[in-house]
């Protein structure tokens, strides 16, 4: 037992169970159900990390998800999650957490030299880095922000892969309830009883909310604690209802939509709930504002319902003399359970002038000292709360009077309490000022989220709808319960309220300022936001420089900004923005809060989607074959292609030469599966393909291809490839690889959209058919064993279609070509197709038939000036730039891109066009992308072309490369210039973009 | 002839409360026409057996059914060996209407997922209500699971059969193996 471990109690611990775990290397004990936060106390530690900017001494501030000092990595090398709350980390044995922010030792930390300066200059005040870093421009790059990244920030990221699971689920819901407190409690039974499918989210280990902390709240004749663990039970136990624990509510979207993030106790180290509900019940309760008094972030300056709830849930003492500073009566409680504990409360300061209710009474009959109209005018001590100074508070809220010394290791401080209406903001839900408690609370008459049907989905009750009193809160989140289920046509019978009692709450006096005295000083600095370290001068003298929204001012100074999001500061920012500007605060307004409610990790948004999973790569048939064969693969849209396939020893440009060389001389074989297969039926297939493709495809015969080119509405090339008509008469589209889904998604665009009445219907048939391309001299003797089909040139001509069987398997044959070479495609059943691959493979290996990879297939159709999507075009180019008006029909009355060709810019001569290009340097290839320009030696050169594609020729022995350039095929003969690089200039002839057999004889065989 | 092989080769999968199996080469026909035209419902019916389901339904036993795919269209499940030649059947029965039957077999990986977490498997990639009042046997979707589409029933036996394009049949095997590999049941399920 130690010191600050009270002898009994502690609601959420197991003191049977005993764990150890270490901080900062050193052992700590602790017992099952203790947070981080709650054990370290409990070992006596204050000290929990360093600020942000100044490096201060930071502890433990509040006791749930608020918490913006106690940031901590948790877990060793690759598991080290940073930035975890201590107060929300469930200890467990062996576990590891570290102190961030501070080097070289928490105690020891050389960053708070930045505090030392600070209290001379005014260094890191607001707009700080805007004004120091301006100039020189170059230097925020090259040495500002590098130095500033070292020193500033939170916990480091991780090292290596996060070997831990995460996994997203689906789930549906009528009802989903957000938090499960009194009010979600409620609000669910509610939604349940009336029959409703309900899920109910609690972001702590158990349901309950402040009803485990306050002694003093009784429900329905039981303490408020057990009436909670009997409403959870009764939840747990309906069939409807799923209750989940350790689940924040972290994000709401659109219709109904909503995040949910849970820690689950076995499986996955993390799971996000991806939860459609009807309606929502935001039930999130409220969190306690902090006092701006001078060194207020001191270690031991804590929210007074945070000292409760480590009395209550953890039987943890966070000091041992206390003071309450506050201005209401809630914070009372404190006083009393501090005193209940045997803990000595020296005084409570309340601002107000007078206090009278039911709890200062209990107070003062505890014999505990109350000190009303008065404030703390400052925090002092080191590393460690050692006193407060207490003053008198002047009418005009200045301090007045001599200050008295209280010496106290906690100082427990409430402001009050703000509503959480985060998760209400997420979705558009509108706010509205509270003057009476000096609070945002929704206000759904200005704005509620809505589902799909237009109607308000989400409802806030309880502590979040702004009604703290235990007895209207339960009242209230009952009726959202009820009236969530019966929108959905649940008949929900109105439960009566049980009873509730409490003491009554008199009014508090709002206090967003304590001034300091003297003479202000730097150094006695006055924290709104803990987490940014953003104090109220900075807020003020955001407002001297004119940031006078909030918006701006929240950008500003950060104020708001930190991982927290402003939980503690939100509201006491805002209010010293409006007092610093004499305006109202409902004036000020409030900054928006957006998901998610906390922050989630990276692995929690990633889900499975992860390692071998981060990305789904296309297969075909012949994938294993490849990677076991040396395939150097290639991404190609969401395929994986063998770019080629080098041999043990080989260069990448040796291996691509080598399969060149087989389709010239003998016979190569290529993967074309991931070509693109539309299949287009019905009663106007042929005039709806003459309407998409630039050239006539209705005329085409029944058994033969024809190569076609598709453009879109600006009358650029978009898609090309060969239709085949098969012979039952069906249109058979090839696409690019890459296009096969958006020329698919093209059509069905332009049949559903624009020409309904055309009868037709188009069927992705892409992954129904393996297709191998067998090219070169050699293709039809090694093809024709293994099939009855006659492959002769006269039965079966070039752009020819052939039906039957090869190796046993039923093929379709196409005679076309991309190589220039004999070449057949062979489309089969995929799940055939790697058989068939074995069987040419093995047909061929007499006559010297290689596999080729894509870049091969690159280098071949270059040497027939063959173009490429992709390469040749860019979005920016039409078929005429290109050479292929031949494939641009002049007779049809329309197709897409027809009439925007006819724009004068379009068939303007001085377009660039498709040239080739022989480097005069024929063993050097011009670079891809180069430009080529009228003249380099000119000051600023006039760019007349540029390189589209650029291989080595192995059957040329030559570098070779296509292009558009300015009149290009004007210019035959012309050498034009390329600037590279470091003044080199290479040149090259423009020549005719068809290098090699210009005449076809080669495929005409 | 050569047996037909998909996409993860007959692979299988046991997790703790989960089974997950490719169900080998499983024919399917995609049938598109118009619902409304009482001659194509009956030549559909008149080849398959079944009337054209309503939407998001399944007709038939084990595999081999009649599923909505959408409001124009239907997928036909049937041995590997028959389709080809029931695709043909539907063709020659459709005459001159407008309509559509095809072989897509080869173009997709077929996998059976059964056990008491095979729901909660399947919900933690796709978007669909898998409640046993919201999705029962019969029912069809056609959906995401993880990052790829995919289309699953429920069939009488109490077993699920997912179906999704060939090329990414290993990606959705891992996917599911993976994710069944902890047999941590979420709460609810």
């Amino acid at each position: 037992m130690t010191a600050h471990r009270l002898p009994s109690g502690g609601l959420l611990i197991d003191r049977a169970r005993p764990v150890e775990f270490r901080f900062n290397g050193k052992p700590v004990k602790g017992f099952a159900g203790d947070t981080l936060a709650a054990a370290l106390l409990a070992s006596g530690r204050t000290l929990m990390g360093r600020s942000f900017k100044y490096h201060r001494p930071r502890g433990v501030v509040a006791a749930g998800v608020e918490e913006p000092n106690a940031l901590m990595c948790v877990g060793e090398g690759p598991r080290a999650t940073p930035n975890q709350r201590a107060t929300m980390v469930e200890i467990a044995p062996g576990m590891s957490a570290r102190s961030q922010n501070h080097w070289p030792s928490l105690e020891w930390d050389v960053g708070a030299v930045n505090a030392a300066i600070a209290s001379v200059a005014p260094v890191f005040s607001a707009g700080f880095y805007y004004k120091t870093f301006l100039f020189p421009r170059i230097a925020w790059k090259h040495l500002y922000e590098p130095v500033i990244r070292q020193s500033a920030g939170l916990g480091p990221a991780p090292e290596g892969v996060d070997p831990d699971e995460y996994e997203h689920l689906h789930a549906f819901a009528d009802v989903l309830v957000i938090g499960a407190g009194m009010a979600g409690l409620a609000a669910a039974r509610a939604a349940a009883e009336a029959g409703a499918r309900v899920i109910v989210a609690e972001q702590g280990p158990r349901a309950g909310g402040r009803l485990l902390s306050e002694s003093d709240i009784e429900i329905g004749g039981m303490p408020g604690a057990d009436w909670a663990a009997g409403e959870a039970a009764a939840l747990a136990a309906m069939p409807n209802v799923t209750l989940l624990t350790r689940c924040q509510g972290a994000g709401l979207y659109d219709h109904g939509y909503a995040l949910l993030d849970e820690e689950p106790k076995e499986g996955p180290s993390r799971r996000l709930w991806r939860v459609r509900a009807k309606r929502i019940v935001i039930a999130t309760g409220a969190i306690e504002r902090p006092l701006a008094f001078a060194n207020n972030d001191l270690p031991g300056v804590m929210l007074a319902g945070a000292v409760r709830d480590y009395l209550a849930l953890w039987a943890v003492a966070p000091g041992r003399e206390i003071v309450v500073f506050a201005n209401n009566d809630d914070a009372y409680r404190t006083a009393l359970a501090a005193h209940l504990a045997g803990l000595t409360v020296k005084a409570v300061i309340d601002c107000r002038a007078e206090a009278a209710g039911a709890l200062p009474e209990a107070a003062r009959a505890a014999g505990i000292a109350v000190r009303t109209g008065m404030i703390v005018a400052k925090a002092k001590g080191g590393k460690a709360l050692k006193s407060v100074l207490v003053a008198k508070r002047a009418a005009d809220g200045r301090v007045a009077g001599a200050l008295e010394e209280i010496g106290c290791d906690v100082l427990a401080m409430s402001g009050g309490w703000s509503p959480a209406v985060h998760l209400f903001s997420h979705c558009g839900g509108k706010l509205r000022w509270d003057e009476a408690q000096a609070m945002f609370r929704p206000a759904p008459e200005r704005g509620a989220p809505t589902g799909a049907d237009g109607e308000v989905n989400t409802f806030v009750a309880g502590a979040a709808n702004g009604l703290l009193s235990t007895a209207e809160g339960l009242a209230d989140a009952l009726a959202a319960g009820a009236r969530a289920a019966s929108d959905l046509g649940f008949s929900a019978v109105a439960a009566e309220a049980p009873s509730a009692t409490e003491p009554g709450m008199t009014p508090l006096q709002p206090l967003w300022f304590t001034p300091s005295v003297g003479k202000y000083a730097h150094g006695t600095k006055h924290f709104l936001d803990f987490q940014n370290d953003v104090t109220a001068a900075d807020v003020e003298l955001a407002a001297r420089e004119g940031y006078e929204s909030i918006e701006h001012a929240k950008r500003y100074t950060t104020l708001g900004m930190a991982t927290d999001q402003g939980k503690l500061s939100n509201i006491n920012g805002l209010a010293t923005l409006a007092n610093a500007l004499a305006a109202p605060i409902p004036e000020v307004g409030t900054t928006t809060f957006r998901p998610p409610w906390t922050p989630l990790s990276l692995g929690s948004i990633a889900g499975r989607d992860a390692g071998t999973l981060f990305k789904p790569v296309r297969r075909t048939p012949m994938h294993d074959w490849h990677e076991a064969n040396g395939a150097d693969w290639e991404p190609v849209g969401e395929w994986r292609r063998p770019f080629t396939y080098r041999r043990a020893g080989e260069s990448r440009e040796a291996s691509v030469a080598r399969e060149v060389r087989a389709v010239r001389e003998a016979a190569g074989m290529l993967d074309a599966s991931t070509l693109g297969k539309l299949l287009v039926t019905g009663p106007d297939a042929g005039r709806f393909l003459d309407l998409l493709y630039t050239n006539m495809m209705s005329t085409l015969k029944p058994g033969a291809c024809r190569y076609g080119l598709m453009c879109n509405e600006n009358g650029f090339l978009f898609d090309d490839g060969v239709v085949a008509r098969l012979p039952n008469g069906d249109f058979l589209c090839h696409t690019t690889t890459g296009g096969a889904e958006r020329v698919h998604g093209w059509m069905e665009e332009w049949l559903q959209t624009e020409w309904p009445e055309l009868k037709v219907h188009v069927a992705n048939l892409t992954e129904q058919f393996t297709q191998i391309a067998v090219a070169g001299p050699k293709a039809r003797e090694i093809l024709q064993p293994l099939t009855g089909m006659d492959l002769s040139a006269s039965a079966l001509p070039f752009m020819g279609i052939a039906e039957g069987e090869m190796a046993g398997i039923p093929v379709r044959l196409f005679r076309i070509s991309f190589s220039g070479e004999l070449s057949y495609e062979i489309a089969a059943p995929a799940h055939r197709g790697r058989a068939l691959w074995d069987a040419i493979r093995e047909a061929g290996a007499g006559q010297g038939i290689q596999p080729y990879g894509t870049e091969a297939l690159h280098v071949l159709r270059a040497e027939k000036g063959f173009i490429m999507i992709g390469d040749e075009t860019d979005g920016t180019v039409t078929p005429q730039d290109l050479g292929l008006s031949w494939a641009v029909s002049k007779k049809k009355a329309d197709f897409i891109g027809k009439r925007a060709q006819e724009r004068p810019f379009l068939s303007h001569p001085e377009r660039e066009r498709l040239v080739g290009l022989e480097t005069l340097e024929p063993g050097k290839r011009l670079p891809d992308g180069a430009y080529a320009v009228a003249d380099p030696a000119a000051k600023t050169p006039e760019v007349i072309g540029r390189v589209t594609s650029s291989y080595l020729s192995p059957t040329l022995g030559r570098a070779i490369a296509l292009g558009l350039v300015k009149r290009g095929p004007e210019r035959m003969g012309e050498v034009i210039s390329f600037p590279l690089e470091k003044g080199e200039v290479m040149q090259a002839r423009i020549v005719d973009p068809v290098f090699y057999d210009k005449e076809g004889a080669r495929q005409n065989v | 002839m050569s047996d037909p092989v998909t996409a993860t080769g007959g692979a299988r999968f046991a997790g703790s409360d989960c089974a997950i199996s490719d169900l080998g080469a499983l024919g399917m026909v995609a049938i598109r026409g118009e619902a409304g035209d009482p001659a194509f419902a009956a030549a559909v019916q008149a080849e398959t057996g079944f009337a054209l389901p309503p939407v998001r339904r399944f007709e038939g036993e084990a595999e081999a059914g009649l599923c909505w795919m959408s409001p124009d269209e239907w997928l036909l499940t049937c041995p590997y060996a028959e389709a080809e030649a029931r695709a043909g059947r539907l063709r020659a029965a459709f005459g001159g209407l407008h309509a559509l039957a095809v072989n897509v077999s080869d173009a997709r990986a077929a996998f059976r997922i059964e056990g008491e977490g095979a729901r909660a498997l399947l919900a933690r990639g796709a978007p669909v209500d898998l409640a046993p009042a919201a999705f029962g046997e019969g029912d069809v979707r056609r959906t995401r699971l993880g990052q790829v589409a995919a289309a699953f029933w429920l069939g009488r036996d109490g077993a699920f059969r997912l179906v999704c394009f060939r090329s990414v049949g290993a990606y959705v095997f891992d996917w599911l193996k993976a994710s069944a590999a902890s047999g941590a049941r979420p709460a609810g399920f």
